[in-house]
């Protein structure tokens, strides 16, 4: 059993307009040293051993559903879950 | 002329869409559940406005794989009329039916009011009852309406007229070139944030939507007359 931590930011060419107003909101608190910040998800799917290859399966899931990539990019990592 | 009307867990605005073709244009209309394989018999097809599936992960996201939505492909090649509105064309979007992607309002609220909207290409199936430059009243409501697309897509939709739709006076979600609505390549899917559906009959505020439908009726009935 694996667990694929998957992690969507919209691209760069995208505006996050949640991103910009957390960071006013940083810059009003005083941390002027923050520069940037963007907003995203987080999903962790636990996936069973199968014959198909993990990160082809991870590819499409991510490409198909888990992301539009019109205006998302994605990257995961995979983590050992020990037996049940 | 039949219509179809989708409804996904989650539409609301499927009620507004039905009366608009029975009641405003006496057509004939039937609601579609998601599951549903088989629109052979519609003549178009309606997706209404909503929150399907609770707008979880992106709107549109999960409906987009309802078995109905190929069957909207379908309908799609076959060159019917497919017309998606706010939830709905969200889902053209994420189904890859229109390019480019609706994103979260520019000002991170949801806007719920009459806007005015010009008829930038009035030689579509969807907008030949207006006239080209036009300034209609339709409402909007929606969260997710900020239209994104990247340059490549922008300029194709201005070479073939494609953008069918842009907010007359103030852009209220932050769209690109203040986009409201857009039709595919081959014009017989149109996806737009507000709701024509709405304004269907001043009892409601506005008739100013009915035209739409009336347009799509007109070709139909163009297209389907015998010649002989």
């Amino acid at each position: 059993m694996k667990k694929v931590k998957v992690y969507v930011t919209l691209r760069e060419s995208v505006l996050d307009p949640q991103g910009s107003a957390v960071m006013g909101a940083l810059h009003s608190m005083n941390y002027k040293e923050v520069s940037d910040v963007r907003i995203g998800k987080f999903l962790e799917l636990q996936i069973e051993e199968s014959d198909r290859d993990l990160d082809t399966t991870v590819k499409e899931m991510c490409e198909k559903l888990l992301t539009n990539t019109v205006i998302e990019d994605y990257r995961y990592e995979v983590e050992e879950v020990a037996g049940k | 002329m039949k219509f179809a009307v989708i409804v996904f867990p989650g539409s609301n605005c499927d009620l507004d869409m039905y009366h608009a073709i029975k009641d405003e244009l006496g057509e004939e209309v039937e609601y579609v559940w998601h599951d549903e394989t088989d629109l052979s018999g519609f003549d178009g097809v309606l997706l209404p406005g909503g929150f399907s599936y609770g707008d979880y992960l992106r709107c549109g996201a999960i409906s987009r794989f309802s078995n109905v939505m190929s069957e909207v492909v379908k309908a799609a090649e076959a060159g019917k009329p497919v017309l998606g509105v706010c939830n709905g064309f969200q889902v053209l979007t994420e189904a890859g039916l229109l390019p480019g992607a609706l994103l979260r309002n520019k000002n991170l609220k949801f806007m719920c009011r009459t806007v005015g909207l010009k008829v930038e290409n009035n030689e579509t199936q969807f907008t030949s009852a207006y006239q080209k430059g036009e300034v209609i009243q339709i409402p909007i409501a929606h969260g997710e309406g900020n239209y994104f697309c990247d340059e490549e897509t922008l300029a194709r939709l201005k070479e073939n007229n494609q953008i069918v739709f842009t907010y007359a006076s103030e852009n209220p979600n932050g769209s690109i070139e203040d986009i409201a609505g857009i039709i595919n390549e081959k014009g017989n899917v149109l996806g737009m944030m507000p709701h024509p559906e709405r304004a269907a009959n001043d009892i409601m505020g506005g008739s100013d939507g009915l035209a739409l439908f009336k347009s799509i009726v007109k070709q139909w009935r163009e297209s389907h007359v015998s010649h002989a």
